[in-house]
């Protein structure tokens, strides 16, 4: 028998003639966690779906335990011990943990119907062994995304599980949250479990890892042991070059007119008091762990959300907005962190979705929709961040997630914002891209816009902004200008 | 800025290989039902060579006039992922207000007016309740259903109003270079709701409300007052149809649009417009909607039961649904 539990062996796949899988190998040893790396696009996820049984057709073998294996599908996959846990989880929020760990093949008494009693018990003990504290009967809407993450893991590990896959499991939890996560991984690695790691997070990647393959453009780009990778060595072998490192790197002049004054901001269900200057020309970095109320915060400065007290004050002027659209009037644009649900209208073509939220400003004298206005300004967004199109008229679903990002951006580029807010404007989206747009936010600031950058990567944070809000439970629990900014200072205030 | 992964491909490629005219015409989505209709066409012409006689286009095309004005509203509706299946009680309201206008001594132009304002009021009632208020469309417009029609009894006690002045009959009747009044009705409304659909804000959020409401509103849209406004244009396109039925009929009848709504719905779907809100033409439209109107008409010529009718329509609305499920997939992957 071969030291491999796993092989997959030159694996092809095309979709409709375009070949997005060329040859690629792919091998597991027990109770190894192995990193499969790579910029959105490059075929992590296909490769993981043909392993899974997703994708039942295509070229190349698989050996389970040296013994060739084709699955038709996922179940077949699943009775063979492979599991996936997935980046957008796959529960329904409206039913039980221990309903949604038991969909699909739920426990049942003698009398074949279902059994609660068992179930909660059989739950329960799912739980025990992850060491998480769940309770069985809680519904999966009022737990935090960790616990949901967990749900998701005991889900996958309810058969007998041999190789586990994850697909960016951390990418919604804070850095205590993944630690524990780490924990558990180990925990199953000493069971001989076998575990594919999806992640863009290099610094986790290093840390949790045994060897990291990587994949770029369809193809094997390298393997390494992570005891003798670095940061540097990833990333060059996932984008095939060197990065500019130099992101956020500021060239304008400090201004210290106050662009934007909030004082004293409540709303529900969360956000107590909350009081803040930004001036023109800063970026502004709201940190904290999740659910401690930036985004709520956000939605309230746009009007999205109703506040019950508290005054903004605009260019020092006193100014109520109701609305979003009171807040685009005033030249204040926010990028949500879930850009397909609140960013983007997916079938819209990128022409569309770019002259958004400047309707007015693209009009003819006639009062109707001037193509010629339209294109100018889509061209110039396009062009300015460079955004990878096929042409103004794609439509924006069929977009890397990068790229995707970037139109969201370029729409509120277009209002000449005076205020710009970005809710984890790299989320999901490749190293390169992500390098690229710290640098449009880093040009917007020289421009002289204030911006808000919310994010949940501390590292991101601390090479972007000028100065950190931090936030706990609703309220600004500190203010720390960029030099007195650290890891730990900011986690402080964010957990206290 | 220097680009850091690839070139950014700043001015739209697409104008340089676009394809000629024809190639274009022929890969729009609508070619693919107006061929369906051209065969149904064809096809009942062998079967009947009466369909093709001068007086059964005329008639034909009229009857198509009546319902794809009415589809024409509830497509604004569709678009924005909404439906309003009170537009056949409205037809019915908005006939009888007018028809009694006119019977009180009402001028016909002020009398067109009381029937506009009738589908404008009815229209903004489901859309107050839908946008403001919040309840399903669905559930809204089929109230109002019965409500509409039940005012239209109340108001008829179940006679149809006559007394119709003869100038206004003439609309529905007379035809002007041969072409029925109601089909140049049809098309004036139809030019104006594609240029409105395509080339003003209103259009354009209309669409992107069906496409992502969520995002619409975070952009700075109010997305309340769009969806207001397409069930008030939906109940003002039924208030047309409502009186054109009432010059045709020379009476407006208590039933007049009876059941309307579903040929109208059906019309858009065929046309390709999606159910899900975000997609569909005009031009899709007009011939989903002269595709019901042959089948319906070539189903009287070729003296198919009134029965079988009913059972051939409602495989055809299903079929039609289920079309747009597979094609909305079909754009997603």
């Amino acid at each position: 028998m071969s030291e491999w539990m796993l092989e997959m062996r030159g694996i092809s796949k095309s979709f409709s003639g375009v070949q997005v899988l060329k040859n690629v190998d792919l091998q597991l040893r027990k109770g190894e966690i192995v990193c499969l790396l790579g910029e959105n696009g490059a075929g992590k996820s296909t490769l993981m779906k043909v392993l899974t049984g997703v994708h039942a057709e295509f070229e190349g073998t698989i050996l389970l335990d040296g013994n060739p294996v084709r699955f038709k599908n996922t179940k077949e996959a699943f009775a063979q011990g492979i599991s996936i846990v997935f980046q957008e989880f796959n529960l329904c929020p409206n039913l039980p943990a221990m309903e949604n760990l038991f969909l699909g093949h739920e426990v049942r008494g003698r009398s074949g119907l279902l059994s609660y009693s068992k179930m909660r018990e059989k739950a329960r003990a799912a739980f025990a062994a992850l060491r998480v504290e769940i309770d069985p009967a809680a519904i999966v809407r009022e737990l935090g995304v960790a616990q949901q993450q967990m749900i998701e893991v005991a889900k996958a590990l309810s058969h007998d599980t041999r190789i586990l896959i994850m697909d960016e499991p951390t990418s919604a939890l804070t850095g205590e949250e993944t630690r524990n996560l780490f924990v558990i991984m180990r925990e199953l690695k000493e069971r001989g479990i076998a575990i594919v790691f999806i992640s863009h997070k290099l610094d986790e990647v290093l840390t949790i890892t045994d060897r990291v393959v990587c994949m770029k453009d369809g193809e094997n780009s390298g393997e390494i042991a992570t005891r003798d990778a670095t940061e540097d060595k990833l990333v060059a072998m996932m984008v095939g070059r060197k990065l500019d490192r130099l992101y956020g790197q500021r060239h304008g002049q400090r201004s210290d007119d106050i662009v934007l004054e909030v004082r004293d901001l409540s709303g529900p269900p969360r956000i107590r008091n909350v009081s803040f200057k930004l001036r023109k020309g800063e970026i502004l970095g709201l940190a904290g762990l999740l659910g401690a109320g930036r985004t709520e915060l956000a939605l309230l400065l746009m009007g999205a959300r109703k506040k019950t007290s508290g005054t903004l004050l605009l260019n020092g002027r006193e100014t109520a907005i109701h609305h979003p659209s009171g807040a685009v009037a005033h030249r204040m644009g926010y990028a949500s962190e879930d850009r397909k649900r609140f960013g983007l209208v997916l079938p819209m073509t990128v022409r569309e979705n770019i002259t958004m939220a400047i309707h007015p400003a693209i009009l003819n004298r006639l009062g109707l929709i001037s193509a010629a206005k339209e294109n100018t300004v889509t061209n110039r967004y396009i062009e300015m961040l460079h955004i990878k199109v096929s042409g103004r008229e794609q439509i924006t679903r069929n977009l890397s997630g990068g790229n995707q990002q970037k139109v969201v951006i370029a729409k509120w580029l277009a209002i000449q914002p005076l205020v710009l807010i970005l809710d984890e404007p790299t989320r999901g989206i490749d190293v390169g891209a992500k390098a690229e747009v710290h640098k449009i936010i880093a040009d917007l600031a020289d421009k002289g816009v204030a911006v808000i950058v919310i994010s949940s990567e501390l590292p991101e944070i601390l090479r972007v902004a000028d100065r950190i809000l931090v936030m706990h439970e609703g309220r600004v629990t500190a203010d720390l200008p960029r030099g007195e900014a650290t890891e730990q200072s900011v986690m402080k205030a964010a957990v206290s | 800025m220097k680009p850091l992964s690839g070139q950014g491909k700043a001015n739209a490629s697409a104008d340089s290989s676009r394809p000629n005219f024809l190639i274009r015409l022929v890969r729009r989505p609508e070619s693919g039902i107006f061929l369906a209709l051209i065969c149904l066409m064809v096809a009942i012409s062998i079967y009947q060579p009466k369909f093709a006689s001068p007086i059964n286009a005329f008639l034909v095309s009229r009857q198509i006039a009546f319902t794809a004005i009415v589809a024409l509203g509830v497509f604004f509706v569709i678009l924005t992922s909404g439906i309003d299946l009170s537009v056949g009680s409205i037809v019915g309201l908005s006939g009888v207000t007018c028809g009694m206008a006119m019977a009180a001594g009402m001028h016909p132009v002020l009398a067109v007016l009381v029937g506009l304002l009738t589908g404008a009021v009815i229209g903004a009632i489901n859309g107050i309740i839908v946008s403001w208020i919040g309840v399903t469309p669905f559930i809204v417009t089929l109230g109002m259903l019965g409500m509409a029609r039940g005012l239209v009894l109340v108001l008829t006690h179940g006679d149809s109003v006559e007394a119709i002045p003869k100038s206004f009959i003439s609309v529905g009747n007379e035809n002007i270079f041969g072409i029925p009044g109601p089909l140049i009705v049809l098309a004036v409304l139809a030019v104006v709701a594609h240029v409105v659909l395509t080339y003003t804000v209103f259009g354009r959020r209309v669409y992107a409300v069906g496409g992502n409401e969520e995002a619409t509103e975070l952009s700075g849209i109010n997305v309340r007052r769009i969806k207001f406004l397409t069930y008030v244009v939906a109940g003002v396109l039924s208030s047309v149809t409502g009186m054109l039925f009432v010059a045709r009929f020379r009476s407006a009848q208590a039933n007049a649009g009876l059941g309307l709504e579903l040929d109208a719905i059906a019309a858009c779907v065929i046309g390709g417009t999606s159910l899900m809100g975000g997609h569909g033409s005009v031009l899709g439209l007009l011939i989903g909607a002269a595709v019901m109107g042959v089948i319906r008409n070539g189903l009287v010529l070729m003296e198919v039961s009134a029965y079988w009718q009913d059972l051939i329509i409602g495989a055809i609305i299903v079929l039609a649904a289920i079309l747009d499920v597979v094609r909305s997939r079909r754009r997603k992957s």
